[in-house]
């Protein structure tokens, strides 16, 4: 009866494991398939391409900044490593091209003042809510982590930003809501901010939809983990590290036990010579021993 | 604790010792007699130990820099990130803790599970453990939230609005949790402050736990006890020490891979999103290891219903050795019993996996069948089992798990002696 029931249960299994496998790729919520991309700061040794944050930058500046914060970044962040490395002289110059407040003085007024490096990203609105209410309700989200607090990553900034479509016929869609392939839902309060050349790139690079896409997703990206050069590379050495010392702890490891095995040969070794013995004297079938 | 009484060589050490046993202490542990069949399941003691101290060491610089304040907790998460030297390391060490300790947790209590660890006289050890994972659960939930994002808003809100399904007393319970009348700042700060003393609790209770272990002595494989200071035990130094070392160090590489190049695999993207209470996200998932419960919370239709399902899934473990009735630990001997531990464990992936979905359709039907199964499993298999499974022959001791050897050396080695004396080496 048990092993009938040890066959049931052994059957059981099988069945709520295929079940489950089967549930578990046919039922998936469905899922966005964004437009794919290579980035350079993707895998174990991925780096920033330093030429397409600058001009992501520029991107960002010229195009996002109207309506998104970047509030985490500061203008020192341009010129570190790992990041789009501006010059410190340009990172003070685009510093001073905003105007930020200050104070108070001695007087007690708050003044403006032209901005340095150690100054946040100025914000195009003072808060949420003057944000939210100049943009018809909804607010554009700041972009500090925007890379990170998105499923797809770099993916979906990318898919997005060029995933404007003609709506389907009976797709209903109110005023001032456009319709993006890779939104979830499919609506968007925010209109195609990108076109083919309406920025104009100094170091000659095309100025194609994609092209600018591809830049200020990677700024972007930079800008929610300006760390991730330092953190491949940290990652990379202590990975090797780790690898060498499992090694050698491994080698101390058989040879500490070794002395125990040891003990334990001897004893087997004792075991098989009386062993022996007793076959020589008694035969091979234990149960006639006297 | 059995080994003879240890004396201090110095005389400094003997005046020292004899008003307080610190050496002896240290002796113990290292002297400590350990099951030489130990296999690499029995390394995640030491693994959680170092886990724990981790998370205190990375949690104490974080609480320098971290400011629990709703206006400021987020801003103060990205400044840690961001200017603090080494500050995304820290952190990204701390969040990936987590999961470390309860991946490692779960391997440890199904360690436990199979090898029938938690039966006498380690019912003690055990629910110690439990209580350990409890707090675990609440300090792992409550640091969730410091980072204010929208899941640790949302998260918080739901696992505190749990508290309103108690009768009569219910929603003031929940009001006396908040400070408030929904989840705030007062929330947060308590929360902090609560986050900063349970690990404390638990190292308390991680001392207790080790205690009771060293009384009884460790459990096997074979689950058949062990003469102690015989040859089947081995000094915890240098054997275990080294052994745990080793382990330790490969479930570090899996650690710090994910800190280095998946820092946020395991984590929720909508927790990078600033908390926001007027915007709900579309699915509120906890945490990857609270998921199980989160799954037989909502699988009953009734919310108290619910919320006694999801604590009694947790509090019937602690009732383990008592409805275990089987008198052999190990699985190994246990034919029947092997098989239900894969199907419970697979049961238990299950749960994980149908929390992690909305409630409905498939979803739901299959998180009442797991969860009826789970409760099945405790409360009648295993007790019924005990008395009806036809267990395999135990091997007289740990240096005999091959059966037909069993209690033959000695008899041998008699019969050998009274041909050829007593002494071995001279035998031809």
């Amino acid at each position: 009866m048990l092993i009938r029931l040890s066959k049931f249960i052994n059957f059981f299994f099988i069945i709520s494991l295929f079940t489950s496998i089967s549930f578990a790729t046919f039922s998936e919520e469905k899922k966005i398939n964004f437009i794919e991309n290579k980035w350079s700061f993707d895998g174990l040794f991925g780096t920033f391409d330093r030429a397409s944050l600058q001009r992501g930058y520029q991107v960002y500046q010229e195009v996002c900044s109207g309506c998104h914060s970047v509030q985490h970044l500061s203008y020192r962040n341009l010129s570190e490593k790992g990041g789009p490395e501006f010059t410190i002289e340009e990172a003070k110059a685009i510093a001073q091209q905003f105007e930020i407040e200050d104070g108070p003085n001695s007087d007690g007024e708050m003044f403006m003042r032209p901005g340095r490096l150690s100054d946040k990203f100025l914000k195009p609105y003072p808060n949420i809510e003057s944000s939210t209410a100049a943009n018809g309700g909804a607010y554009p989200p700041d972009m500090s982590v925007l890379a990170k607090a998105r499923v797809g990553g770099a993916d979906y900034i990318y898919s997005l930003l060029l995933g404007y479509e003609e709506a389907p016929k009976d797709f209903e869609l109110d005023d001032g809501v456009y319709y993006n392939k890779y939104m979830p839902g499919n609506k968007i309060k925010m209109s195609e901010a990108l076109a083919d050349g309406i920025v104009e790139y100094s170091d000659g690079t095309e100025t194609s939809k994609e092209q600018l896409a591809k830049d200020v997703t990677a700024f972007l990206v930079w800008s929610s983990e300006p760390y991730l050069e330092s953190q491949h590379r940290m990652g990379f050495k202590v990975i090797i590290y780790l690898f060498i010392l499992i090694i050698l702890v491994y080698m101390s490891k058989q040879k500490v036990w070794s002395r125990f095995n040891l003990a334990k040969n001897e004893e087997e070794e004792t075991f098989d010579k009386v062993e022996k013995v007793i076959t020589e004297y008694e035969g091979e079938d234990p149960k006639t021993f006297k | 604790m059995s080994e003879e009484k240890y004396i201090p060589k110095s005389k400094v050490g003997q005046w020292f010792d004899s008003r307080l046993p610190l050496l002896t202490l240290s002796h113990h542990l290292q002297v400590y007699p350990t099951p030489k069949n130990l296999n690499y399941w029995w390394t995640f003691g030491g693994i959680l130990t170092f886990c724990l101290i981790t998370q205190i060491v990375t949690g104490l610089v974080l609480a320098m820099h971290y400011v629990a304040h709703v206006d400021h907790a987020f801003e103060s998460i990205e400044h840690i990130m961001r200017n603090v030297n080494y500050g995304w390391l820290i952190r990204y060490v701390h969040a990936n803790g987590s999961s470390m300790f309860f991946l490692a947790v779960y391997i440890h209590i199904f360690r436990s599970l199979y090898y029938g660890s938690y039966k006498a006289p380690r019912e003690i050890i055990w629910i110690i453990g439990l209580l350990i994972y409890i707090l675990m659960m609440a300090t792992a939930f409550m640091g969730y939230v410091l980072p204010w994002g929208q899941m640790s808003f949302w998260g918080a809100t739901v696992i505190t609005n749990l508290f309103t399904a108690i009768p009569f007393i219910g929603e003031s319970i929940t009001t006396w949790l908040w400070g408030g009348y929904s989840v705030d700042n007062p929330t947060l700060n308590r929360f902090y402050s609560l986050h900063y003393l349970l690990p404390f609790l638990i190292f308390g209770l991680v001392i207790l736990h080790i205690w009771a272990l060293h009384v009884p002595g460790n459990n096997n494989p074979t689950g058949i006890d062990v003469k102690k200071n015989s040859n089947e035990t081995m000094p915890f130094l240098p054997y275990m020490v080294i052994k745990d070392l080793f382990a330790l160090l490969l479930f570090v590489t899996v650690f710090l891979w994910f800190v280095f190049f998946a820092p946020n695999a395991l984590g929720h993207p909508d927790n990078y999103i600033e908390a926001n209470p007027l915007v709900t996200p579309a699915h509120i998932v906890p945490e990857w290891y609270l998921l199980p419960f989160y799954a037989i919370l909502r699988a009953i239709p009734s919310k108290l219903g619910g919320v006694i399902f999801m604590f009694s899934a947790i509090f019937i473990l602690m009732l383990l050795p008592w409805l275990d009735t089987s008198k052999v630990r190990s699985a190994t001997f246990r034919p029947v019993y092997k098989k239900l531990f894969w199907l419970l464990v697979f049961i238990v992936i299950l749960l994980g996996y149908l929390g992690a979905k909305p409630p409905e359709g498939v979803y739901l039907i299959l998180s009442r069948l797991a969860t009826f199964y789970y409760f099945i499993h405790f409360l009648v298999i295993l007790p019924l089992l005990g008395r009806y499974e036809k267990t395999d022959p135990l091997p007289q001791s740990i240096s005999d798990p091959v059966l037909e050897k069993t209690g033959m050396f000695d008899k041998f080695k008699k019969a050998a002696a009274s041909y050829e004396g007593d002494n071995v080496n001279s035998f031809k």
